[in-house]
């Protein structure tokens, strides 16, 4: 069987599976179907042929859920009740996003061949990655050679995430020691 | 000390004997980078696991006790001025940022490849630790009560 079917039905199979995220009301249940997608997507780029890009997804997806299951575990959440003005937007939601995917069919002829991109840098890394730059994984030598860069960028962009991070935690977490403190007092 | 924290005897034994596993497993990842699949992104994520199943499995107070998170913190801060600081040696010695000044080795060799293996090492030094300490604050506030 040819790769596209495969992803054809992972694709459905976490279009089922993000639904019941939604629908399911039992909390745990709907994190499992959260890590059903995430799955799927490492999948898929394991059927692409992406095998760094599987590992990194499936252990981030390892990460989530476990921060997922221990922020939301044994919390109560109160069900929204559907009124008229939510099935209005529903309404008018799947309007538009079906006229956008209508005018958008035009575009999908315009696109190249599946495998077969308009740029030939990769097929330049793939005849001189492994003698330029030494590299047996040529993934390693695009992202920490040719594309250093934009390495350094993805390392700025974590670092200055993380640091706003903990700013913000930081800062409740002194303020809630001041509080058991006056509690205390 | 913290006897009644964390999860059980027979957790807390496993995760005992299997935490140093799969840390080696991260270093392997972080290492071979230029090899194999993986990379330091990768490898860090898994260091960052490992750090974290000893969180669950042993509790807050104990993790204070085995790690520094001063210590890990400078480690974050010092991996990612270092990926700067080969990036401008580059620029000493071949003449642009982040030129691949070391020596290339022979194709499948561990030593090899240039500078990839020290930026991945230094990259799975950043993610492992950054993740850890995010996880640890977040285990401060007790989220799961809602404070």
């Amino acid at each position: 069987m040819p790769v596209e079917i495969w992803i054809t039905y992972i694709l459905i199979l976490m279009i089922i599976a993000s639904i019941a995220a939604l629908e399911i009301e039992d909390v745990l249940s709907s994190i499992v179907a959260i890590g059903v997608v995430g799955l799927g997507v490492s999948l898929c780029f394991l059927f692409l042929q992406a095998p760094d890009l599987a590992i990194v997804q499936f252990l981030f997806e390892i990460f989530a859920l476990i921060i997922l299951v221990k922020a939301f575990l044994g919390k109560e959440y109160h069900k929204t009740e559907s009124t008229k003005l939510n099935i209005i937007l529903t309404i008018v939601t799947i309007i538009t996003l079906t006229s956008i995917l209508i005018f958008s069919v035009s575009v999908f002829d315009l696109l190249p061949d599946f495998g077969k991109p308009y740029m030939n840098t990769a097929q330049y890394y793939l005849d001189n990655g492994a003698r330029e730059t030494g590299a047996a994984n040529l993934v390693s030598s695009v992202i920490l050679d040719y594309r250093a860069y934009d390495t350094l960028g993805e390392i700025t962009v974590l670092f200055t995430s993380i640091l706003g991070a903990l700013s913000i935690l930081r800062i409740r977490s002194q303020m809630k020691k001041e509080n058991s403190e006056s509690q205390n007092a | 000390m913290h006897k009644h924290e964390g999860m059980t005897l027979i957790v807390k034994t496993v995760t005992r004997i299997s935490v140093w596993m799969i840390l080696l497993y991260g270093t392997y990842i972080v290492f071979h980078g230029h090899l194999s699949p993986g990379g330091g992104f990768a490898g860090g994520v898994i260091i960052a696991l490992a750090l974290l199943n000893v969180l669950l499995a042993y509790g807050r107070n104990f993790v204070t006790e085995w790690l520094s998170i001063k210590f890990l913190h400078g480690l974050e801060s010092l991996a990612a001025s270092f990926f700067v600081i080969i990036g401008i040696l580059g620029m000493v010695y071949v003449g642009y940022f982040l030129g691949n000044y070391l020596s290339k080795g022979e194709l499948f060799n561990l030593l090899s490849a240039g500078t990839i293996l020290p930026l991945n090492i230094v990259i799975g030094i950043k993610v492992g630790t950054s993740l850890f300490i995010v996880i640890w604050f977040l285990s401060e506030l007790k989220i799961d009560k809602g404070e």
